[in-house]
Parts: C-alpha cells; structure tokens; sequence
C-alpha cells in the first residue's frame, strides 16, 4: 500500500533509503532477489566464511575484536570483546542471535533478515567458528511473519548446500542453526529475557550481575547474544579485513550502522550511515538523508536512540553518532532509531506513547517498573486529558525517582539555561524497561515545561490518607 | 479443538529433537497449537506440557506472558494499528477511529461475522512507514483511511487469501533440516570439551 | 579492608570474608549473601521475596543496598549480591532510605490495605516493612486492580490476588521445594497473577507452606481462615509426631484450642517446611470423637465411669491373665504414638511383670534390628554422593524427606539409585530406577550393584541406604535382605531406617520391640493371649494380614487400651481409656534418624484424658510396682540415667539444642541375617503390592474434615497394558482374589505399576485390601477378573 509519493529507493524494499556511502551490510538490498542463495552467491555470498575457514577460530576472533565491531543492539558493547568474557574452558557455549527487534522507531534487523537472510546466516556461522559456540537460534520477533519465512527458507537453502549443518564446506566445522521465533514481548529484547524465552520461560530478563549470559547464560552455559545488525556486519568483515573495517567510521566507532529516521520529517526512512562522523542535523536536515522538517516547520525535539532515549533538541543536532559523545549531552544512540517531532506535537501526548509502551511491556518481575510504570502512565494519561493538576506533576517525578534514584539524564538547553545531566542513569530495577518509562517524561517535563504548565490545573497535594478511586 | 493432531505431534516432536532441552520448544509448540484451532486451547496447553516435561500451569503461564497468544476465539483476520510514537505522530489514533467506525467494534473487539477482531498493538519496527498496521502479521504502510477500507473489501471478498493466511499461521515456510545434514542437539551436560574445529589450525 | 582493632587473626578460616556493613566490621562466608550477613550482623534489610531456603530472584527491590564501588555508592539488591573482601555496605543512608520507602509505595499502590478483616494482619511482612521502612503516606489516587477474592486454588487453600505483591515465592516453593509447579505466574506486566491451569488445582502435599511464606495475606489455608487474630496467638515450639521425619513447628493457640501449626526452620531435619497432613491435622484434636472419659464394658456396650475404677478394673484384668499362667498370656501393642517418656513408662512396666509379647509395630515395619546397622542421619542421606532407595513411597509415608532428598538430587548433590517394585514420587529424580518383582529384590540389587557404572558411582562417596518397608504384602525380611546385599557390597554404607510412626524409634530404642506383632497376634488367633494392652494401637487398621487380627481380637478375652479415639481395635477393649492427644503433654520425642526433640503441650486435655506413662505408673502401682517416678520429667530422667543410647538428651542438653540431639550409636551387636527364598510367580497370578498415599483412613485424617476428603478411596491399580490385557475399562469393578478371599475393586491404569503387579493403597474407604494379603506368606499372589 505504498502510495505513490513512497520514498523507497527500491519498491521490493519499503523504507529502506540507499545513498552514495559505503554500505557494508545493506549492499545487495538494491537486488529484487537479494534473499536468494543465487544472488547471494553471485555478490560474494559465503565467501567470508569460506575465508574464515581457512584460518584458525582464535585468529578470526583477533581480526573482530581489532575491527571493533560494536554491538548494535543498543548497549554498543563490542563484540570480539563479547566473545571473550566467557570462561576459559567451559563447554557447551551457544550463540543466541537476537531478532526479537521491538524497540520503538528501531527497524533495519527487520530488513536485514527479509532481505539478505543468508549474510545473517554467514555472519552466525563466522561468530561460532571463531568463539567455539557449539550451537546457534536464531531468535526473530514473533510479528515477523516475512523475516520468519525468509529466513527459513535461506536455512533450508543452506542447509541443502552444505554451508550450514554438519562438515560445513566439506571441513571439520559442523554447527546447527536453529529457527525460533518469539509471540509478543518487548523484553525479550533484553538479553537475559531472551534467554529465558528459548527456554519456554516467561521472558523475564535476570538479574546481571550474577546472569551475565557470556558466564550463565543459556541452559546456564556460557552465551554469546548477538544482534542481527552486529552479525551482518562480519562477512563483509572477513573479506575485506579490519584494518578496511576501521578505515571507515571514527576509531572508537568504526564501520557503519543502520539508522531509522521516522516522524515528521520529509523523507523519513532507514539509512546505513557512516558510525562516528555522521551527526544527527546531517540526518534529519542533510538533502541525501531526510531533508528536513516535514511543510517546512520547525524542529521541536527528536528521540535520539529509540523510545528508551532521553530527548534531544536543536541543540544537540551536532552530536555525532559515537556513544561517548551522545552520552555526555544526556542520551545514548541505543538502537539506531530517530524520531523526529516538529513545533505542532503535543509533547505530553508524545511521552503518553512511550511510556504507554514500557508500562504494557512491563514484564511484571520488579516492583519499580510493574507498579511505577503503570502509574506514571495513569498520571500522564490524566495530564494529556487535561484533568491533571500541578500535584501530578511533582507526583511524576516521585515515582520515576522510585525507579531511578538521583538525577536523571537529560540534555542540555540555551532556551532554559540548562546543563546537561550525563548519561546512564541509575536504577532501582532488573533491565532497563522500568527507567525507559520514565525517560520520555523525564525529557518532555525537564525540556517542555511549559507544555506541562499549560496543561494542568493549580491544586494542593491531596491529603496523603485519601486514597479515592477514581471515576 | 483440542490436543494437537498427530501430524502436529509429529512436527512438534521435530521441533522438540532440535534443543537440547525439550522445554525449549514450548514457543513454537504454542504457535503450533495456534496454527491448529485458531487459538491456543487448554487441551492443547497440556499436551504441549506433556510434550516438552511441563505442568499445564508452567505452560500457560509461558503462553499469556506472550501478546500473539490469545486463549480465545478471534477473528480470522487480526488487524493490529500501531500506536506507538512514530505511528501516533503520523496520525494512528485517527486511522484507529476510523477503524472502530468502519468495522463496527472498539479496539479489542471481534466483529459479529467473526472475521475481524481489531486491536492496538505496540511497535510494528516499520516506523518510517507510518502509520502502519499487520493483518496476521502481514504489514500495511503508511495507511490511509481510504486504504483500511480497500483493505477490509478486499478481505472480505476473499482477494487476499494467498497473501493473509487465517489468523494463527505467522510463517508459512517451516525449518526442515535433513537428517543427514543435521548435527543434533546434546543436552548441556553431555559436552565438555571445546568443539573439534577450536584445536585445528584451519577447519578447512 | 584495614582493621583498626588489635585482634590478630590466630587461624585464617579460607572461607572468611572480611567487610563492614554500616561502619561495622563483620566476617562473613565465602558466597554469604549480603542479606544473610547483614542479618547475622543484626542489621535487618527491610525484603519480601528473598527467602533463604530459595534461590534468590531479586524481584521485589526492597532489600537495595548501597554498596562502594569504584565509581562512587552503587544501589545492589542485597539478595543477590555475594559478600566480597573489603567491601563497605551501607543499609541506612538516605539514598537507600528513599528507595526503600519508594518500594513500599509501590507496593502498597495496588494492595487493597483490608488489613482489619486480613488473616494476615498483626504478623503481616508487609504491614510490618511499611510501618518500618515505608513513608508512612500514599500518593496513589488511581483506582486498583480488581480481581474476583478469593479463589480457592486447591482444597486446602485460597488466593486473593488483590493482596497479592509478586514475590514470587509461592510459586518458586512449588516449582524448586515441592516439585509440583501447579501455580505458576500469567499474564504479564502490571496484569500479572498467581494462578493454577484451569480446572487443575494446586493438589501439592506441600500447599500450606505457601501460605506460611506469604508476605501479605494473599494465601490463606481453609483450616485457619478467621479463626483467630494472630496477636491473641499463643505459641510455643515442639515437633510434629504425624510421622517419623520429626518436622519443628510451633504449636498455636487461642482460648486453649490449637488454632495452627507452623513449620519452625530446624537445619538438619525440615528447613522450615511441613506436609499439609502435619500441618492440618490439628483439626483432630477438638473432634467430637474424642474420648473424654474412662469407659468400661457393660455387656454390648461401653459405659462411663471414673478413672480410680477403670483403672482397677484394668489391673484385675492384668492381674487374672497373669495369673492365670505366665506373663506370656499378656500382651501390649502400641507405643509409638506417644512420647519416649510414655514409651519407656510403659517399657519399665512391662519389664517388672515379665511380659515378652510386645511389639511398637503392627506387623507394618521392620524388624527392630534395623537399627543395630551403622546409622545415617537425614543429613547424611541428602549429602550422601549416593543414596540408595529400599523404602516406601517418601513423597506419601514421610514427605519431608522426600524434599530433602529431591533437594539434594535437585542440586547435584546426590545421585538416588532407586530399587522399587512401584515407580514414587523420587522416581523421576533417581539416577537410576531400578524396578523389581517382589520377592525377588536380593538378586536384583545384587545384580546391580555388580555393574561397573553403578559400583563406580558408589565409590565415588558416602552411601546411604533408605531402608523401609515398601510392601505391605510380602514379608518384612525381603528388604532386610536386600540391605543386607548393599552393606555386603559396599560395607562402608550407613542406613536410614525410615519406620513411619511418630515415635516408633523411641519405642524401639526403650524395648517396646520384643516379639513380632504378627506372631503375637497369631498366638492371640490360637488363644494364647489372655489379655491384650493396646497403647495407642490399631492393630485391627493397621495389621497388614486383617483375617488375622479379626481371629486375633475374637479369640481375646481382655482388651485394654488407652486412646484418643474409639478405633476399630479400641471400640472392642474391655476398658477403654481416654489419652491425652499430641499438643496436650509434654515430653520428648525421637524421629527415625534418633534425633530426640521436646514436645510442648499447649493446651489443656480433652475431658478427664491422660497421658499414656502416667497411667503406666498408674497401673504400675496398683499392681504393686514402684516404677520410681512420679512425673515426666521424673520418667525422662530415668531415661536417660537407665538407657545409654538416651545419654545424651538430658534436660539441659535439650534446652539448649532446639533441633535436638541423636541419640548414641546402639550397640551394633546381634547380626540377625535374612535369607527369605526367591518367590516365583505364577503366570496367571499379579503380585500384590500395597503402599500408603499420604491422605488414608487414619484418625488424624479422617478427624480432620480439611484433610479426610483428600483420601482418595480404595481402587486397584494396575499397568494400562495389563489392564488391556485384562478387557476391563478404566474405572470398571474387577473381583480381586487371593486364596482366602475375593474382594471388588475398581481398577485404574497406572504406568508406575510393574506390568505383571497390582497395587493398592493400604486403609482407603472402600474394599480392603488387607482381606488379601496373608502374613503368613512371604509374598501375596491375586487374580483379578473383570466383572463385565
């Protein structure tokens, strides 16, 4: 149903917007038949691993960890140094890929599983050789019904053609990957959730420290949880080597990422942008990104790095993407995602979309987030409907204190006179669904004060015995 | 309606051999059952635990945790409207009004005819395409008004029965590894040493 | 960490952990939690989920913590964080204080606060924290989550999931502790429930425990529900007779009625934990049936009448079979129900009138020289590298060993190797279940025990052999037998005996297992007995052979027996005494491992009824026996001064050691050596075995309406194939026969059935089993013919 204004480069892809850039993981997204094994052996398909195969698993794993891959599932951690945290010696250790992308404005594992399922592939099948993982499942959101069927097919072709299963290539690297798929829950994002998921459990994340997976992980074995986007990137990776890898990109982010860029801007879209260099006004304003506000208006506030973000505003738009940087101005880029808000949004409505979210995704296992995050949205919800008083407003930032002790991260601002307050926050909770409820409205209270004002009513605190229901 | 039939036990216990631990199976085996009735049933939830060495509780307390579970008949056609930020920026809460007036039901709701049950859902990971909505899982991008009725006619003529299967089928492709291609899983306890291929100086 | 003090450290303990919690230094263990820590410390860490006897899952949020890092004070969960070397731990500053009391706030934002009409209320967690570490307001306006109050999930208990906060510990105690995960979490996020399957109740022998660990008043047992409030609870501490795994609990009561058990946390026998039948049986104390007054023969009927003159009507009757030859025409049964105080009263009285014919047991046990083997505790058994299975069913004859043992399977601590002739509950937790016919159990442990993988897991560790009587329908020296065939192949094991009776290794150890009851009782058939004392005895429910104790309780002209109930054996007495119940005397007791503990009376006695040692003394002196004692604590100190294996459970020794003492190796002397023949079986024939479930016909069940419904009724079990075999429906009548008697039955399939056996359960309403069984026979052989 794309109309016919759609911005799609490429019709057999929607919303995936090409560019004159390098592109590492997104190069054969041009291709119709990009998720065939014809056309992925006709684009160097499997060669990366075929190269891997001919050194040993040690030197492979070097070659990752000084390529400095980072994660791209939102904690940025790199992943030859992912590898290396488990315990020498123990055995079976499993790779578990994580598919199970949900994070609000956050697509491109979507689109790398339905369009070039077999680099995934590949890229698992480099992860195990070089850590010694002795099996791969490979997780995907259970809502994907095409990235499932693509991906199980591209299995089934591989399968067939020797590049997965036993003796792989015709050598002594045997390894099973395993399709599974989720039903329904954001958490199971979080890594240790995952985890407890392909267990048949409820996807509730555990506790880190002592559950860190790459020590306990999966059946209590030592785990490596990789994101799509992070996998994708080793084929590529294997051919062309580190030292091309780290050309690209700035030393401490080497390489490219994929970035969503969604809400009111002109020509929203997924880009894969060079990691480091690329900043969020060549983003959202640049001609060859989105071009701009939509009609012509005014930037209000964007969502740097997924719905968890804390916001940023005009005056952050030449934040680079590099973690330490949007870290000090008060955020974090999480999972390559930006939504845009322009002067016309109703900024408490906004947060209400959020924090909605992390409240229904709420797994229920820790107190702070079960109880605060519903509540916090029950406040906001009376606030966006005009009903709430200026008590609420102190009553949000009690509850979200309940859920992450001291100051919140947020950015800065030369309309308020406001210093930023650094990125991470603290938190009273298992994993970071509870704060991310907070977030939102933690950035549109501290950054928007006047749309709070302008929405409540002056009433005295009620008295602290008085518990009502409401009507 | 009822325990899995035996084509169903025979994938199932496919899919159960493919972990090391049963248990591991209970995801799939839910969608399994799904895919049988259209939705997931008690009988189904305790031969599911028989199946992979559960109590029938420990497996409807996996089953609820999950969104795509319902424990009740739905219409044949989920239609589910994003209405997280990005979508609600582009105008989801409309799209869901006009939603609720053309089928007839609020959100949650099932139409008389049981083919529609409408429901909001949370992010669809199709942001920039907004506002966007899975019928059965199947995307629709940047929706009009105009497109959700086209949508709602072609359904119910029936003119998109090869693209939508009937509600409970997510992927129509299954996973078939061949036995003689297929390495097997060994429960944890059973390996302890480091995969052959870690000692070689190349594996090939 | 730097030590201001001047202690020189004299021995470096390798497990010590030095750090300070709040500014004090504090020496923990290696992998000590900081909660547990803190709590030696007297600290208290305000918590709701954290439990000690379960994993910890760091839910609730309430126990955060500041502890030093290298990047300032970091918030941890107390819970789940291990102790390190130096490591400062702040429970009190103002950060943790705030976050505390934002736990409370959030907890109690959804909780209805109907603490005035809560069972819980006045020794609520919850109710305690918030008034201790809560901020003593609610902001919360919204309204709260409704759900339907209360459920009942299972008979025995009911959940309101208003109160509920999620802790996470029933459902962790069912699925880690009780193995029966039937209540489970559902939903999710702020919509998440404790629930069971629907139309699947939580039917654990273990529910009551759920409700004991609740933090709020969402569990509450059926037993307790409004009964009292818990300030009015008077409480005192003593051990669970209702079978011989000697369970702590606190006795409860309110306006001298027992109100309430309670599972005490005692390290080497329960953690804490009780079965429902301990739990719950109570009820049983202010039954109706109770005897309350002496009562003696008048002709049909029994009529009341005082203490004085039963108790020399009961003398005259001693007096007259005494003399109406030797002391071998007297005979008393029992003892194993009371205290060892009672037990050995009664053992003294016998010894001064010479009587030999004296059994504890009913012809269901063992004989008593299981306790001349080398001795294993509970402990031993659930550390043991291996344990081996000769016993009963544990998860329905002594439930809480079946845990401990589970536990230590469960943990990787011990590998069980079973040997069963019917598949049990710790069958799917052994390394190793090795089925066998009965009768045929010495070949096949021997066999066994030969094969390389079972002998080298033996060498790996300590053995401990459980040793019981697993069918009621063979004969007892079947399994001595086969213990026999472990220490021959591995003389370095210990044993477990596990009798089932409350106190039926006291009784034993005082002398009260002089004779087989079965030869008594087949004496008594042929009119040997004159006179028959049954202390707290029922041989006509409990003898495994029933024709015989019929013969028996015919051919006997004089029946005495002291009870708290009229049973089936004591409604025949002659005189029929009123005993004062469990709860209702002091004393000591002594579980199957020799742990001797106090028991506490709490209440008063039902009607005029008295303990069973002072009528031992009683009758003692009217029949011109000066016994030397005039009180229990009298009777206990004989005791001790005259029984070395009771040495060291003096007073003071059992004053200050609350899990109690085990008494001293007995002198491993007498080796008795059982030879029972290999029994073949005929084709056409099943073998007949007979075990106990849990809930049965015994008083304290059948007593206690909570519990007497949970009986599931007689029925013959046998495998689905065999019963195919056999043409009969599930559920059909089947004629049972043995070569006595035939009996009708209704049969049931059962996979833990041996193909080629039936089961049955002993004393369940409906036929009886024991109609077939012949005690005579070392085995019993039936033929089951379908009806339709």
């Amino acid at each position: 149903m794309n109309t016919p204004n759609s911005t799609s480069t490429y019709p057999h892809a929607p919303g995936f917007v090409a560019g004159d850039r390098p592109r590492i993981v997104t190069s054969r997204f041009e291709y119709a038949d990009s998720y065939t094994l014809e056309r992925f052996l006709a684009t160097d398909g499997y060669a990366g691993l075929r190269a891997a195969l001919a050194r040993p698993a040690n030197e492979i794993h070097d070659e990752v960890k000084s390529a400095t891959v980072l994660g791209r599932g939102g904690a940025g951690f790199p992943a030859g140094t992912k590898w290396g945290l488990t315990p020498q010696g123990v055995f079976p250790r499993y790779l578990v890929v994580n598919g199970d992308e949900s994070e609000p404005g956050t697509y491109k594992d979507r689109l790398l599983m339905e369009r070039d399922p077999h680099q995934l592939i590949e890229g698992c099948l480099i992860a195990c050789y070089a850590a010694g993982l002795s099996q791969c499942f490979l997780y995907i959101r259970g809502e994907m019904a095409l990235a499932q069927e693509r991906v199980a097919d591209a299995l089934n072709e591989a399968y067939a053609a020797g590049y997965v299963g036993k003796n792989i290539l015709g050598s002594k690297f045997s390894l099973d990957i395993i399709l599974h798929w989720g039903a329904g829950a954001y958490v199971v994002g979080e890594e240790t959730a995952l985890i407890e998921s392909l267990e048949g459990n409820r996807g509730m994340p555990r506790l880190k420290p002592p559950y860190f997976p790459a020590a306990i992980g999966l059946y209590g074995q030592p785990t490596i949880v990789n994101n799509v986007e992070t996998l994708a990137n080793l084929p590529w990776l294997m051919l062309n080597g580190a030292d091309a890898y780290t050309a690209i990109g700035t030393k401490t982010s080497p390489g490219t990422r994929m970035v969503a860029v969604s809400g009111h801007v002109k020509r929203p879209g997924v880009y894969e942008i060079i990691n480091g260099v690329t900043t969020f006004r060549d983003l959202i304003f640049g001609e060859e990104y989105c071009g701009g506000i939509r009609n012509g208006n005014k930037l209000k506030a964007f969502v740097p790095g997924g719905g968890s973000a804390p916001w940023f505003t005009e005056d952050q738009l030449d934040v680079p993407f590099e973690g330490q940087q949007a870290g000090a101005a008060g955020s974090m880029l999480g999972s390559g995602a930006v939504m845009v808000m322009d002067e016309t949004t109703d900024i408490p409505a906004a947060a209400l979309t959020l924090t909605r979210f992390y409240a229904h995704e709420s797994c229920g296992k820790c107190t702070p987030c079960r109880e605060g995050g519903t509540w916090l949205e029950r406040i906001l919800s009376r606030i966006v409907d005009g009903k709430g008083t200026d008590a609420d407003l102190a009553q949000l930032v009690e509850v979200g204190t309940s859920i992450c002790p001291g100051d919140f991260p947020h950015a800065s601002s030369t309309r308020l006179g406001l210093d930023a307050v650094p990125f991470p926050y603290k938190m009273n909770t298992i994993c970071f669904v509870g704060p991310s409820a907070y977030a939102p409205i933690n950035s549109a209270l501290v950054l928007f004060p006047e749309d709070f004002a302008a929405r409540v009513t002056k009433r005295s605190m009620i008295p602290v015995t008085a518990v009502r229901a409401e009507s | 309606m009822a325990r899995l039939s035996e084509e169903n036990v025979r994938l199932a216990k496919e899919v159960i051999a493919r972990y090391p631990r049963a248990r591991s199976a209970m995801i799939p085996l839910l969608h399994l059952a799904q895919e049988q009735d259209g939705y997931v049933t008690n009988e189904a939830m305790a031969h599911i635990g028989d199946l992979v060495g559960a109590t029938s509780a420990e497996v409807y307390g996996t089953a609820s945790f999950y969104e795509m579970f319902k424990f009740e008949p739905v219409g044949k056609y989920l239609i589910n409207i994003c209405g997280t930020m990005s979508c609600a920026l582009m105008g989801a809460e409309d799209l869901m009004h006009h939603a609720e007036h053309r089928l007839g039901v609020k959100l949650g709701g099932t139409t008389d005819d049981g083919l529609f049950t409408l429901e909001r859902a949370e992010c669809q990971a199709a942001c920039t395409e907004a506002p966007c909505l899975q019928v059965n899982y199947r995307y629709r991008f940047r929706v009009t008004a105009a497109d959700f009725d086209a949508l709602v006619d072609d359904l119910k003529a029936g003119n998109l029965t090869d693209e939508v299967p009937a509600h409970g089928i997510v992927a129509r492709v299954r996973q078939q590894i061949p036995v003689d291609r297929g390495v097997g899983a060994v429960p944890p306890e059973d390996v302890t040493e480091a995969p052959t291929w870690m000692a070689e100086k190349a594996a090939l | 960490m730097t030590t201001t003090e001047s202690t020189p450290a004299v021995v470096v303990d390798p497990d010590a952990v030095n750090l300070t919690i709040n500014g004090r230094a504090v020496v923990a263990r290696k992998g000590e939690l900081i909660i547990a820590a803190a709590d030696r410390n007297g600290d208290y860490i305000p918590r709701f989920c954290y439990h000690p006897r379960m994993s910890s899952v760091g839910m609730c949020r309430q126990c955060l913590v500041e502890v030093e890092g290298p990047r300032g004070p970091m918030m941890v969960v107390s819970c789940m964080t291990s102790v390190s070397e130096g490591q400062v731990v702040r429970t009190e500053t103002d950060q943790v204080k705030r976050a505390q009391e934002g736990m409370i706030e959030l907890l109690l934002a959804n909780h209805p606060l109907d603490c005035p009409v809560c069972d819980k209320g006045g020794e609520c967690p919850l109710q305690d924290q918030a008034f201790s570490h809560g901020p003593g307001e609610s902001r919360f306006i919204e309204e709260k989550r409704h759900y339907e109050k209360p459920i009942a999930i299972s008979d025995l208990v009911l959940l309101d999931r208003e109160r509920c906060i999620l802790c996470d510990r029933c459902t962790r105690f069912a699925d880690e502790v009780a193995g029966d995960a039937l209540i489970h979490f559902t939903s999710r996020g702020n919509n998440t429930q404790v629930q069971t399957f629907p139309d699947e109740p939580f039917s654990s022998y273990f529910s009551g425990n759920t409700v004991q660990i609740c933090p709020v008043g969402a569990l509450t047992a059926r037993p307790y529900r409004f009964k009292a409030r818990p300030w009015d609870l008077e409480k005192t501490e003593s051990t669970c007779t209702t079978c011989a795994v000697g369970c702590r609990i606190t006795l409860e009561s309110s306006r001298d009625e027992l109100l309430r058990y309670q599972g005490v946390d005692s390290d080497p026998v329960n953690h804490g934990w009780l079965c429902d039948k301990g739990r719950f049986n109570f009820e049983s104390l202010k039954s109706d049936a109770r005897l309350t007054n002496p009562l003696v023969r008048d002709g049909a009927s029994l009529v009341e009448t005082s203490w004085s003159s039963a108790l020399s009507t009961a003398a005259s009757l001693i007096t007259s079979a005494l003399r109406a030859g030797n002391p071998s025409r007297v005979a008393v049964l029992g003892g194993a129900r009371g205290t060892n105080e009672d037990a050995h009263a009664w053992a003294k009285l016998v010894d001064a009138l010479g009587i030999d014919s004296v059994d504890a047991q009913m012809g269901d046990g063992l004989p008593s020289a299981v306790l001349t083997y080398p001795q294993a505790t509970i402990d031993d058994a659930a550390h043991a590298s291996t344990v081996i299975l000769l016993s009963p069913d544990l998860k329905e004859e002594l439930p809480i060993l079946y845990l401990r043992l589970r536990d230590a399977s469960e943990k990787k601590r011990s590998r069980i190797l079973e040997f069963a002739s019917k598949g049990s509950g710790l069958t799917r937790y052994a390394w190793k279940s090795v089925p066998y016919l009965p009768g045929n159990q010495v070949a096949v442990v021997a066999s066994t025990l030969s094969e390389p993988a079972v002998s080298a897991q033996m060498a790996k560790g300590s053995v401990v052999v459980v040793v019981g009587r697993s069918n009621l329908a063979e004969s007892d020296e079947y399994n001595m037998a086969a213990l026999d065939a472990v220490m021959a192949a591995h003389p370095g094991a210990t044993v477990l005996p596990v009798l089932r009776r409350g106190n039926v290794r006291g009784a034993l150890s005082v002398g009260l297992g002089r004779r087989d009851a079965v030869d008594i009782l087949t004496d008594a058939a042929n009119g040997e007995i004159d006179c028959l004392v049954l202390v707290g005895a029922d041989p006509i429910a409990d003898c495994p052979d029933s024709d015989l104790a019929r013969r028996a309780f015919a051919a006997i002209p004089s029946i005495i027996a002291i009870d708290t109930f009229a049973t089936a054996s004591s409604a025949k007495a002659t005189v029929l005494l009123p005993a004062a119940a469990f709860g209702e005397k002091d004393g000591t007791t002594t579980n199957l491992e020799g742990r001797v503990t106090r028991l506490a009376r709490k209440v008063t006695v039902n009607g005029t009824s008295r303990p069973d040692w002072m009528v031992a003394l009683e009758l003692a002196d009217i029949l011109g026996h000066d016994l030397g004692a005039a009180s229990v604590a009298d009777v206990h100190a004989d005791l001790v001064s005259s029984n070395p294996a009771f040495g060291p459970a003096t007073r003071v020794a059992l004053a200050t050691h609350p899990d109690g003492v085990v008494l001293a190796a007995p002198a491993t002397g007498a080796t008795t050596s059982f030879a029972p023949p290999p029994a073949e079986k005929p084709g056409f024939a099943h073998r007949l075995v007979v075990g106990r479930k849990l809930y049965d016909n015994g008083r304290n069940v059948a007593e206690s309406p909570s519990l007497a419904r949970l009986a599931p009724g007689s029925a013959l079990h046998m495998h689905p194939l065999d019963l195919e075999r056999l043409g009969a429906p599930e559920g059909a009548s089947v004629r049972v026969s043995g070569d006595r008697t035939s009996i009708v039955m209704n049969v049931v399939g059962d996979e833990s059935v041996q193909r080629g056996t039936v089961w049955a359960a002993w004393a369940q309403s409906g036929a009886n089993i024991g109609e077939l069984i012949d005690a005579t026979k070392w085995v019993n052989d039936v033929r089951v013919e379908s009806l339709r």
